[in-house]
């Protein structure tokens, strides 16, 4: 085991690490005295009771974060990898094919850069397994897997709830400058998936819901009653006080302009819909 | 046109909402009033200042927005040659987004606000359907890589949480407007690198690509770096 290596790796995911340790200067010193002191198995204990020193509480909170966007990554990764493994659901030939294995293949980037991220945070990453997955939701989407405008429906509720997700948990993260930014750079992904998914649900093979936009209008505007607390709130028209229709735009626009956040228990709950 | 000497007013505006700032009124104008004059001895670097702190990232919002929705108006208003009802309606809506966002900005920041800019778009043939995506797509491609670089430099929650409203809105316009240029091109590897992430630019990199499109020199010289 190396400090250094484990520092850099770190640092890749907080910046922010030197200055934390720094001046901290009795953590450190605590912590090289002891080399000399104490057996080599101490060093990980050491090593976790110096960084608690330096980040505090924050450690834990960025660790919570990850692994709260870590189960979202898992959910949307093997959603879509079981459905382009799904012969005959995604319409061979199409350019469908190409834009659902770059999703998947989104989804499993960010599922393997959060698990890095968390263990070298010093945290454990959370673990899933197809199989814990239901896409059905208990049943609500029985064809999920058979039927591709309801496989897209679904796609659009996960990209949705992703991009609220990670937006609601930007404030948590911002004692971790470099995390908050990795977060924004994975939360704007998530937003261009949720546009292109919308555009396949109005084609004719995605179903043809041609009221659709690649951006939110109001409430739910999937089309999938179902999927209600998704867009809980994406109504809201006032903005830091500011109420929008007021500035001279119609409600539509003013709820299209602005994308609402999720808070974290609202994403659970609908994630452990999803979830055996 | 807020400037170093004004230094207690940006401080201040950390510290308060801006809605508190607007109504403050005669005292503040006074303050940038002052900062202004020093403009004209050329002792601070030219053009529209961006200010500093939390401020200054909304100013460099605005000053963005204010480009896309300059850009999109002269869209809707000389659209290109053939152009379809179903791609008109959608650049129109984007059109509306745009001004929304230039309008709250200018609104949140009240007389914090940077004024309106001049923008250049003698390089852009408005009526080439290729030019006119090709240089939305630049442009919002850029916006959310100004909103995902400027994130962590803004210190309150509230706006933070903002400027994350208004990116995946962005980002939703950018993957549209990629797959009409392209089907499929919403999420290529020109914006999303292999680990999965969209890009991410300081304000010094989106400011010197946008200025190019903005005749009034933006000045991003007191933006927090950090």
């Amino acid at each position: 085991m190396n400090i250094l290596n484990i520092l850099e790796e770190i640092e890749k995911v907080d910046g922010e690490v030197y200055e934390r340790l720094s001046p901290r200067r009795a953590a450190m010193k605590q912590f090289y005295g002891m080399g000399s002191k104490v057996a080599m198995a101490a060093v990980p204990l050491a090593l976790g009771s110096m960084f608690k020193k330096a980040y505090g509480q924050s450690t834990s909170t960025v660790v919570d974060v990850l692994n709260f966007a870590l189960t979202l990554e898992y959910l949307e990764y093997y959603f879509y990898q079981t459905g382009a493994a799904t012969s005959g659901l995604i319409p061979a030939g199409t350019p469908a094919v190409g834009a659902i294995n770059t999703i998947r293949d989104h989804e499993l980037a960010h599922v393997n850069l959060l698990k890095g991220a968390i263990t070298a945070s010093g945290g454990t990453p959370v673990s899933f397994v197809a199989t814990q997955f239901d896409y059905t939701a208990k049943g609500t989407f029985p064809t999920v897997f058979s039927n591709y405008p309801i496989f897209l429906a679904v796609a659009q509720a996960f990209e949705d709830t992703g991009v609220r997700a990670y937006k609601g948990q930007a404030p948590a993260l911002m004692g971790s400058p470099s995390v908050l930014q990795t977060a924004l750079q994975i939360h704007s992904v998530e937003a261009r998936h949720a546009s292109h998914i919308r555009q396949m649900r109005k084609a004719p093979a995605g179903g043809g819901v041609t009221a659709l936009k690649p951006w939110i209008t109001g409430a739910n505007d999937s089309g999938v009653p179902q999927v209600d607390a998704v867009y809980k709130g994406e109504d809201n028209v006032t903005q830091l006080g500011i109420n929008i229709p007021s500035l001279g735009f119609s409600v539509n626009a003013s709820t299209e302009a602005f994308d609402e956040f999720l808070v974290k228990a609202d994403v659970l709950a609908i994630a452990s819909l999803f979830i055996k | 046109m807020l400037h170093k000497e004004s230094g207690i007013l940006t401080a201040k505006l950390q510290r308060r909402s801006f809605l508190q700032y607007a109504g403050a009124g005669a005292a503040g104008i006074a303050l940038i009033a002052a900062g202004c004059k020093k403009d004209k001895d050329g002792s601070f670097s030219a053009g529209v200042d961006l200010g500093s702190g939390d401020v200054g990232i909304l100013n460099y919002a605005y000053a963005l927005e204010q480009l896309e929705a300059a850009f999109y108006d002269a869209v809707v208003k000389t659209p290109y040659a053939n152009i379809s009802a179903t791609e008109l309606a959608l650049l129109t809506d984007i059109r509306d987004h745009e001004l929304a966002h230039r309008e709250f900005f200018k609104k949140a920041l009240g007389s914090a606000a940077i004024p309106g800019l001049e923008v250049d778009f003698s390089k852009i043939n408005f009526s080439v359907r290729a030019d006119v995506l090709g240089t939305a797509k630049a442009f919002e491609d850029l916006g959310v890589s100004a909103y995902n670089g400027a994130g962590k430099l803004i210190k309150s929650a509230d706006y933070l949480v903002v400027a994350g409203k208004i990116v995946s809105v962005e980002a939703r316009h950018a993957a549209l407007i990629r797959d009409l240029i392209e089907n499929g091109s919403f999420a290529n590897l020109e914006v999303v690198d292999a680990n999965g992430l969209d890009k991410a630019r300081t304000p010094k990199e989106v400011l010197s690509i946008a200025q190019s499109f903005i005749k009034t020199t933006v000045n991003g010289a007191n933006l927090p770096t950090s």
